[in-house]
C-alpha cells in the first residue's frame, strides 16, 4: 500500500484505465501539454498523445457534447471541466441529452461517459471558483453523481465511473486534492458507485455527509471523543442516486442525525437525505433531524472574513456536533 | 428534351427513380400522419414537406451502410434513406411498443434507431450537433473512414451548440457534414429575423470550412455538393457546411396555424416549386418516370402507407410500468 494525494489519485485511475482499454480518452481545457490547471491529467500528454488526451477549444458544450458522441459510438471518454462552476455552459447537453439518451431510445443508445470537475471552497476562489454544483444534477434520473473523499475512495470509485455504461459526474474537492493524504492498494480495484460507507463506528450521533466534509467530521469526532461523544460517521460517496439502506440504517443506529454539507442549505442533497430518514425512521429518532451547511447566499466570497463565514470547517461541524449529542 | 443532370453526377435511372420514390414515400407518410391527427388518432405531426429533395438528395450521396446520420425533427426523408420504414414511422406516430426510436417514448419526429446508425435525438435543437462532432471524433481516433451527416433548421443555426461544435470539427479536421435546411421560418419568425448575415453558409469561414448555399428543392443539386462534402471528410479535409433553401410547405407542427403570420400567396408560390413536383417533372422529361410507372408506384406506395397505418394503429402500447425501464444499464 502506497500513501499518495486525493489528486493522485485521480491521475492514477486516468492513467491505469487508459493503459487498461484504448476506448478511454481524456477530452478538456489545458488537459494536454499543461496537464490539467490542477495537473490532474500530469504525464498523460506524453504516454497516451495528443489524440487521446484532447485539448479543445474552450467551450463547455461541446466538451460535453462532444464527449457525448463519442460515447454513443461506444468509446468511453472522460472529460474535464475545468472548474464545476464552469459545466453551467454544458447543462443542457448533461441534462437534456446524457441523461435521457438511454431513456429516451428505450435502451437503443447509451453514453458511457465520466465528467470530473474540481469543486468546493476554501481556497480563494471566490464567486466562481469555489462553488458546489451537485445539487443541480441530483434530481436528473440518469445521471450518477460521484463526490469522493478520500484517495482509496477516489481512485476506486472513479475507475468504476469509466467503466459504467451510463453517464457519472466525478466532483473532485479541489482543497483536498493536495491536502488530503491516503494508501491506496498497488493493485486494481474498483469500489461500487451506489453505496455509501462507514467512515467512523460510533453510538451516540451519526453525521451524513459527503466529500471534504467528510474529513472535518472526523476530526471533531476525535475530539469529541475526548468527552465522551460516539460519533458514528457516515461518508455519501455517491450523492445521487442515494444509498437509502445506508441512509436509514446510520440514522436509526443512534436517533440523532447531524446533515452536513459545504453547499447552501435550502434544496441541496442533505435536504434529501433528511427526507429519506423522515419517512423512514420515525420512531427511531431521539431528536429532530440537524443540516449543517453554507448560507443561502449565490456563492462563497473572495475576502477572507466572508470566505470563512460560507466555507464548513472542523469547529463549526463540532459544535454543531456537540449540540445535537446534548439535545 | 432537357438536360440529362442525373447521368453526369454519376447517377443511373433506377437510382434517381430510388431517389423519388423515397422523396414520394416521405410526402405520402406525411401526409397519413396529418390526416390521422385532424381525425383524432394521434396527437401530434411535425412535417418534412417541403424539405423532402434535400434530405433524400444529401442522403443518397452518402455511404448509408457505414455513415452516420443525426436527423433533427423534419427528416423523415433522411431515415427512410437510411434505412427505417414506413411501419416504424407509424408505430412512432401513434406511439406503440414496437416504435423503434423510443418505444413511444418520445413524439413523433425524434427519430434513432442504432442499427441503420440514425442516432437518438431530443427536442432541445442543435444539441444533436456536438453528438455529430463527437462520433467523427471517435471514427477519426479509429482509423475508420465514415462521415457524420447532421441536419438542423436555420433558426437553429443561432444555438451555441451549432457554433461551438462547428468549430470543434473545424480545429481537429473532423469528417462532419453540417446541413442546414433553410425552410425560411422558424415557427413564426421569417429568417430576416434570425440571421444577421445574409446566408447561413456565409458562417462557415468562421469555423474554417467550405460553406455552400443550394437549392433545397433539387434533389441532384444537393446530391452533388453533399457528395463533394463527404469526399472531402474521407479524405481528411475536414468539415463542411451545406445550406439547403426549401421552403416550409405547412404549418410548423399540428399545433401551429400559419395564417397568422404569412400570406398565402406566398405558400402557393412555394408550392410550385415544391420538389415532389419538379423532380417528377424532370424525371418525365428524362423518360424515366413514365406514366405506367408513376401509377405504379403511387399504387405501391399508398399500399405501404395503409398497411403501416393499420399495422401501427392495431399494434399495443407499452405497459404502463414499462415507463420504469432504462434509466440506467439493467
Ligand atoms: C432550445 C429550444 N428552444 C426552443 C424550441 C422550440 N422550437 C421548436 S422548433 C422551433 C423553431 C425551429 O426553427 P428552425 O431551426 O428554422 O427549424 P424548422 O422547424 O424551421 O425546420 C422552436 C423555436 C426548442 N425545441 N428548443
Ligand atoms: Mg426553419
Amino acid at each position: 500500500m502506497a500513501v499518495i494525494s486525493y489528486i493522485q489519485a485521480v491521475t492514477q485511475a486516468l492513467k491505469e484505465e487508459m493503459q487498461r482499454d484504448e476506448k478511454v480518452f481524456v477530452l478538456g481545457e489545458d488537459v494536454g501539454k499543461r496537464g490539467g490547471v490542477f495537473r490532474a491529467t500530469d504525464g498523460l500528454y506524453e504516454e497516451f498523445g495528443e489524440a487521446r488526451v484532447l485539448d479543445t477549444p474552450l467551450a463547455e458544450s461541446a466538451i460535453a457534447g462532444v464527449g457525448i458522441g463519442a460515447a454513443m459510438y461506444g468509446l468511453r471518454p472522460v472529460a474535464e471541466m475545468q472548474f464545476a462552476d464552469f459545466i453551467m455552459p454544458a447543462v443542457n447537453q448533461i441534462i437534456s441529452e446524457a441523461a435521457k439518451t438511454r431513456y429516451r431510445s428505450n435502451n437503443d443508445w447509451s453514453v458511457p461517459m465520466t465528467i470530473r470537475a474540481p469543486y468546493g471552497g476554501g481556497v480563494h476562489g471566490a464567486l466562481y471558483h469555489s462553488q458546489s454544483v451537485e445539487a443541480v444534477f441530483a434530481n436528473q434520473p440518469g445521471l450518477k453523481i460521484v463526490m469522493p473523499s478520500t484517495p482509496y475512495d477516489v481512485k476506486g470509485l472513479l475507475k468504476a465511473s469509466i467503466r459504467d455504461n451510463d453517464p457519472v459526474l466525478f466532483f473532485e474537492h479541489k482543497r483536498a486534492y493536495r491536502l488530503i493524504k491516503g494508501e491506496v492498494p498497488d493493485e486494481d480495484y474498483t469500489l461500487p458507485i451506489g453505496k455509501a460507507d462507514i467512515k467512523r463506528e460510533g453510538t451516540d450521533i451519526t453525521v451524513i455527509t459527503y466529500g471534504l466534509c467528510v474529513h472535518f467530521a472526523l476530526q471533531a469526532a476525535e475530539k469529541l471523543a475526548e468527552e465522551g461523544i460516539d460519533a458514528h460517521i457516515l461518508d455519501l460517496r455517491t450523492v445521487y442516486p442515494l444509498d437509502k439502506e445506508a441512509i436509514i440504517e446510520a440514522a436509526a443506529k443512534t436517533g440523532k442525525v447531524l446533515l452536513v454539507t459545504e453547499d447552501n442549505k435550502e434544496g441541496g442533497i442533505i435536504s434529501e437525505v433528511s427526507a429519506i430518514i423522515s419517512e423512514n425512521c420515525l420512531f427511531d429518532l431521539d431528536a429532530p433531524v440537524k443540516r449543517l451547511a453554507g448560507p443561502d447566499i449565490p456563492s462563497m466570497p473572495y475576502a477572507p472574513t466572508m470566505e470563512k463565514y460560507f466555507m464548513m470547517n472542523p469547529d463549526k461541524v463540532e459544535k454543531a456536533m456537540r449540540d445535537l449529542a446534548e439535545f | 428534351m432537357a438536360e440529362n443532370r442525373h447521368k453526369s453526377l454519376g447517377l443511373s435511372d433506377d437510382e434517381v427513380l430510388d431517389m423519388f420514390r423515397t422523396m414520394l414515400l416521405a410526402r405520402k407518410i406525411d401526409e397519413r400522419m396529418w390526416l390521422l391527427n385532424r381525425a383524432g388518432k394521434i396527437p401530434f405531426v411535425i412535417s418534412c414537406q417541403g424539405q423532402e429533395a434535400a434530405q433524400v438528395g444529401a442522403s443518397y450521396a452518402l455511404d448509408r451502410q457505414k455513415d452516420y446520420a443525426l436527423p433533427y425533427y423534419r427528416d423523415m426523408g433522411v431515415v427512410l434513406a437510411f434505412g427505417m420504414t414506413a411501419k416504424d414511422l407509424m408505430l412512432s406516430g401513434f406511439a406503440k411498443a414496437e416504435d423503434p426510436n423510443s418505444g413511444g417514448r418520445q413524439m413523433p419526429g425524434h427519430f434513432g434507431q442504432k442499427k441503420n446508425r440514425i442516432v437518438t435525438g431530443s427536442s432541445p435543437v442543435t444539441t444533436q450537433v456536438p453528438h455529430a462532432v463527437g462520433i467523427a471524433l471517435a471514427g477519426k481516433m479509429e482509423n475508420k473512414d465514415f462521415v457524420s451527416f447532421v441536419t438542423f433548421g436555420e433558426g437553429s443555426s443561432n444555438q451555441g451548440d451549432f457554433h461551438e461544435g462547428a468549430n470543434f470539427a473545424g480545429v481537429h479536421k473532423l469528417p462532419v457534414i453540417f446541413m442546414v435546411e433553410n425552410n425560411k421560418y422558424a415557427i413564426s419568425v421569417p429568417v430576416s429575423k434570425q440571421l444577421a448575415c445574409e446566408k447561413v453558409s456565409d458562417r462557415a469561414i468562421g469555423y474554417g470550412m467550405p460553406g455552400h448555399t443550394v437549392d433545397g428543392n433539387d434533389p441532384l443539386a444537393v446530391y452533388e455538393v453533399v457528395k463533394e462534402a463527404a469526399e472531402r471528410g474521407r479524405s481528411g479535409k475536414g468539415p463542411t457546411l451545406i445550406e439547403a433553401v426549401s421552403y416550409r410547405l405547412t404549418p410548423h407542427s399540428s399545433d401551429d396555424d400559419d395564417r397568422t403570420y404569412r400570406e398565402r400567396g406566398e405558400v402557393d408560390e412555394a408550392k410550385k416549386k415544391d420538389s415532389i413536383l419538379t423532380f417528377a417533372q424532370y424525371l418525365r422529361e428524362q423518360g424515366v418516370l413514365t406514366e405506367d410507372k408513376e401509377e405504379e408506384l403511387n399504387k405501391e406506395l399508398d399500399q405501404i402507407v395503409n398497411e403501416a397505418t393499420d399495422y401501427a394503429e392495431n399494434a399495443v402500447y407499452a405497459e404502463a410500468e414499462s415507463a420504469l425501464n432504462f434509466v440506467y444499464e439493467e
